[in-house]
């Protein structure tokens, strides 16, 4: 490795324009006549549109429009739509309901787009948005999955009966109730998985700026997937054909799932410019982004774990239902399904296993991916399973894990997922031993000599990332493939442009992408631009989202690479009249190995543009494309052990240590990789101790709205993380990545929760594990 | 309406502006730089610290007419002319930031921070006074080293001036 190239700490290439307020964000982006648009929402859950009056808004002071749903009915913009078919286990497709970007007739959740006002400024906008005047006939609201799916419930859509979208199961069901018939132990639990809101930090937005001279379309957007967000506003909501709609991604603060999805406010925003005539930016306010952001989580889930006389698990039974909001957003249907119960057999040998998952409509706020999306869920289940198993068993809960690992590779689960490689007793003893595993007993006991009550907890996950296999997804339902493509230019003077269908928003792209370049080619880092974010710019890519840039983006890139080394050795051949085989790269220069001739790489660069002495038939130029489709999911995982201090008095837990030791397979930029898991573990340490989505069930009133309501965790709430790796190469891709990005939000909740339990003494803890609950919890203990 | 003139980065900027209009979107349309940014409309998130007067401040607490008068720092004028401010320096070389977001207010918290503990500064505090910033990328790991980095920086740099004065 040189110090550019793979496995270097390279500081990041992107850093300087983030640390002097050079970055351009949507919201920084600035067209000639640009008005401001705000959106008139639902105040209410679920009601009836009786009326809607813009004449007072539209007299107000700078307004040059208010537009409604009929009206963007009228000009055939399409409803949005869910891009992954689940059927149910009766063979029916899914309960689609409709959900048209701005209303019509019927608001189903408190924030629900109704009109769109706009104005000169923004408060102009916001001014004339309050006086929309807007007649509802309200209608009972329900907010829990739970008591949606109920005789008598509130009715959402009238595709969806009971507001059941699917009822949907994988594995072998019999197989498993055989096992927990026979079993020696069941260890059975009811889980909750809390509802949490994303909160990226920079809010969404969008700026359309419609062109009447060329009936284009510019729109920057807030995007993990600018392509993707071309395609289904042209083909599905008929915004535009795709040759005259250009999305932008600009810098993106912050993505976590939630700026996957197409939402409504880019697709009127479009709209909107043409019929005002004006080019329009929409960003949403915080408390906007908690209402109308895609949400993540929200499982309720009843698990049986079976075991033999050995401590063996023998089978695993998991029901589970999934809160899918008011209207199934862009990628929901998969999340509980294909990314969820897919993972349930976890790092363990299960010989049978069958989940059960009804995903359910309700008045809130549209759930879909959410960093690491269906894999934290079905991690949860499994690893506070097994720990609460352990406890049962009255074994040590490292070794009942260790003792049900699978260990030999390929592994066929099964729910589908064939883990290709991996060591989690490498995982677990590094773990163990950075936290010093041995050494707790004594800490506890010099804890409660301070009144503290100390309690230690693991979490052994796995996921699946670099999604995924175009065909395998595509069977399983997938509207896309799950592809990413590459274009690689070597410029005359040699400059290296990468042009990536990945996007980054956050991840460090611009650096570990060119090190892979600096790599292969010698070439300085700084020599290499990564190009982004664009679709004007940039073929189509599939974007940024399930760890995938690494093993799938990346993969794209080495292809493309592959091409332009194999061309550029055929020109320094020729130069050089030397057979292309004993051509190498070395620091920068084509050499004919053993012996000093070489070219070096700017020249042959140049040859290949001034085409004067180039190979008999060889095109001119330097430049190639390629599109890579992985051959299987990448499966990193990990053990993660947290140790917390929880006083008794206020129930307030303090994580006292946290140690991540993880397996993802080859790391390009360690810095980087340890970033993302330094992330990741807030997230989830944020879901076990202090957030959480609460909508009151009566008026469906979304009572945690902004960051005084919604606990998001802070620099005091978090100890410094202790980070390591045990890596396995992944056979499956060029590089044998397999992913961070997700993994410390998958692997940690649990990890938390365990430890609290262990400290408290009482299993019944739901998240977030606030110092009331905590409190609450132990005033049962030995009661 | 009314008339606002404060100096920003040392250059005046004057504007007629709503007497609503926040520090915050001042200096972002007015005075054209949007380093400054906003994450939540409560005060919460600090994305727009700035220093008024030498002091950080978040600019969507307050009035554009109630900094009018004012010497106000941003993130594009923290380095003073200087390539990079040692804080700017020390988030890049240790990771302090990811998306980028959050990064001009916990830049402009730092300088604050750093500057108001010429005793230096230890983990704790440097976490209790990060309080008022949000990051939602970093888990603070990196931008906790990253301060502590820069305010020990400084602090050898501010050593040896003395020195060199009493020499």
């Amino acid at each position: 490795m040189g110090m550019e190239g793979i496995g270097a700490r390279v500081a990041r290439k992107e850093d300087k324009r983030f640390i002097t307020g050079a970055g351009r964000y949507t919201d920084d982006m600035v067209v000639p006549g640009m008005k401001h648009a705000v959106f008139v929402r639902s105040p209410h859950a679920h009601a009836d549109i009786k009326k809607i009056d813009v004449s007072d808004a539209q007299a107000m002071p700078g307004v040059v429009a208010v537009l409604t749903g009929k009206q963007l009915k009228a000009d055939g913009i399409g409803n949005l739509i869910c891009g992954w078919m689940i059927h149910s286990k009766d063979g029916s497709p899914m309960k689609m309901g409709a959900w048209s970007p701005l209303a019509v007739d019927r608001v189903r959740y408190v924030g629900d787009a109704v009109a769109i006002v706009i104005a000169d400024t923004k408060g102009q906008a916001r001014d004339a948005a309050e006086v929309v005047n807007v007649v509802y006939k309200e209608r009972k609201a329900v907010t829990s999955a739970v008591e949606a799916l109920k005789k008598g419930a509130p009715q959402l859509h009238p595709e969806a009966e009971n507001n059941l979208i699917y009822d949907w199961e994988i594995g072998d069901a019999a197989a498993t109730d055989a096992a927990l018939k026979k079993a020696a132990h069941i260890t059975k639990m009811h889980i909750v998985n809390n509802r949490l809101v994303p909160n990226a930090m920079e809010p969404r937005a969008a700026l359309a700026h419609y062109d009447k001279a060329e009936d284009h379309y510019t729109c920057w957007t807030t995007s993990q997937n600018p392509h993707v967000a071309r395609l289904v506003m042209s083909a599905f909501y008929n915004v535009a054909p795709e040759n005259k709609l250009r999305v932008i991604a600009p810098d993106v603060g912050g993505g976590f799932g939630s700026k996957i999805f197409i939402y409504p406010e880019e697709v009127v925003c479009c709209w909107a410019s043409k019929k005002a005539g004006v080019p329009v930016k929409w960003v949403a306010d915080r408390t906007e982004s908690f209402l109308c952001d895609a949400h993540g989580r929200d499982h309720v889930t009843e698990v049986q774990m079976a075991f033999d006389k050995d401590n063996k698990v023998i089978g695993l039974k998991v029901d589970t239902i999934a809160n899918f909001g008011a209207y199934m957003s862009l990628f929901s249907s998969s999340v509980p399904t294909y990314l969820y119960a897919t993972l349930l057999s976890g790092q363990y040998n299960i010989p049978a296993i069958h989940a059960n998952v009804r995903a359910v409509y309700t008045n809130t706020a549209p759930v879909d991916a959410y960093r690491g999306a269906g894999r934290p869920e079905a991690t949860f289940v499994l690893e506070r399973t097994m720990e609460t198993a352990a406890h049962e068993l009255g074994v040590s809960p490292a070794e009942l894990r260790r003792k049900n690992f699978i260990t030999e590779f390929p592994h066929q689960t099964p729910v589908i997922m064939c883990y290709d490689a991996g060591n989690y007793a490498a995982s677990l003893d590094a773990a163990m031993a950075a936290i010093n595993y041995k050494g707790f007993e004594k800490r506890k006991a010099e804890a409660a000599k301070r009144g503290k009550l100390r309690g230690i907890g693991m979490s052994n996950y796995i996921e699946a990332c670099g999604i995924a296999p175009s065909a395998a997804v595509g069977s399983l339902g997938a509207g896309v493939g799950l592809w990413e493509s590459a274009e690689v230019r070597v410029n005359a003077v040699g400059t290296i442009e990468v042009l990536t269908g990945s996007h980054s928003h956050g991840q460090g792209h611009e650096t570990t992408f060119a090190q892979l370049v600096t790599e292969r080619f010698g070439v300085p880092i700084d020599s290499v631009s990564i190009v982004h974010g664009d679709t004007d710019k940039v073929q189509m890519g599939m974007g940024t989202y399930g760890s995938r840039s690494g093993a799938v983006g990346m993969s794209a890139i080495v292809k493309a690479l592959d091409k332009v080394e194999a061309k550029a050795k055929k020109i320094a051949a020729h130069l050089l009249e030397a057979d292309e085989s004993d051509i190498v790269i070395e620091n920068g220069a084509l050499k004919v190995a053993g012996t000093d001739k070489n070219v070096p790489w700017f020249q042959m660069a140049l040859a290949a543009y001034t085409a004067h002495n180039l190979p008999g038939g060889m095109e001119p130029g330097l430049k190639e494309t390629a599109f890579y489709d992985p051959t299987n999911f990448t499966f990193p995982a990990g053990c993660y052990i947290c140790e917390v201090e929880v006083d008794p008095d206020t129930g307030k837990t303090d994580i006292v240590a946290f140690v991540a030791a993880d397996d993802f397979g080859n790391i390009i930029n360690p810095m980087i990789v340890e970033g993302q898991v330094h992330g990741g573990i807030a997230q989830g340490v944020g879901q076990a101790l202090l957030e959480g989505a609460h909508y009151d069930p009566s008026s469906g009133q979304l009572l945690t709205a902004s960051y005084m309501d919604y606990c998001m965790p802070r620099a005091d709430d978090l100890p410094s993380f202790q980070v390591s790796h045990q890596n396995t190469p992944c056979p499956g891709n060029p590089l044998g990545i397999k992913g961070c990005g997700e993994a410390g939000a998958i692997g940690s909740t649990p990890a938390v929760i365990n430890a609290i339990t262990n400290a408290i003494g009482t299993n019944d803890l739901e998240m977030p594990a606030t110092p009331q609950r905590v409190w609450r919890a132990l005033q049962t203990v030995g009661k | 309406m009314s008339e606002v003139s404060m100096t920003v980065n040392g250059r005046k900027v004057q504007a007629l502006v709503e007497d609503r209009t926040l520090l915050v979107n001042f200096l972002r349309d007015n005075a054209e730089l949007t380093g400054t940014h906003v994450g939540c409309d409560t005060s919460q998130c600090g994305a727009c610290v700035v220093h008024v007067d030498g002091k950080a401040v978040k600019s969507c607490t307050m009035l554009a007419v109630q900094a009018s008068g004012s010497t106000i720092t941003t993130i594009e004028g923290v380095s003073g002319g200087a390539d990079l401010h040692p804080v700017q320096a020390a988030f890049r070389e240790h990771h302090g930031l990811q998306c980028g977001f959050c990064t001009p207010g916990m830049i402009m918290t730092a300088v604050d921070m750093i500057r108001r503990h010429p005793e230096g500064l230890d983990e704790a505090t440097v976490r209790a006074e990060l309080e008022g910033n949000i990051c939602r990328c970093t888990g603070y790991h990196n931008i906790v080293k990253a301060i502590l980095a820069a305010s020990s920086e400084m602090a050898k740099g501010a050593k040896g001036k003395g020195r060199a004065k009493a020499a």
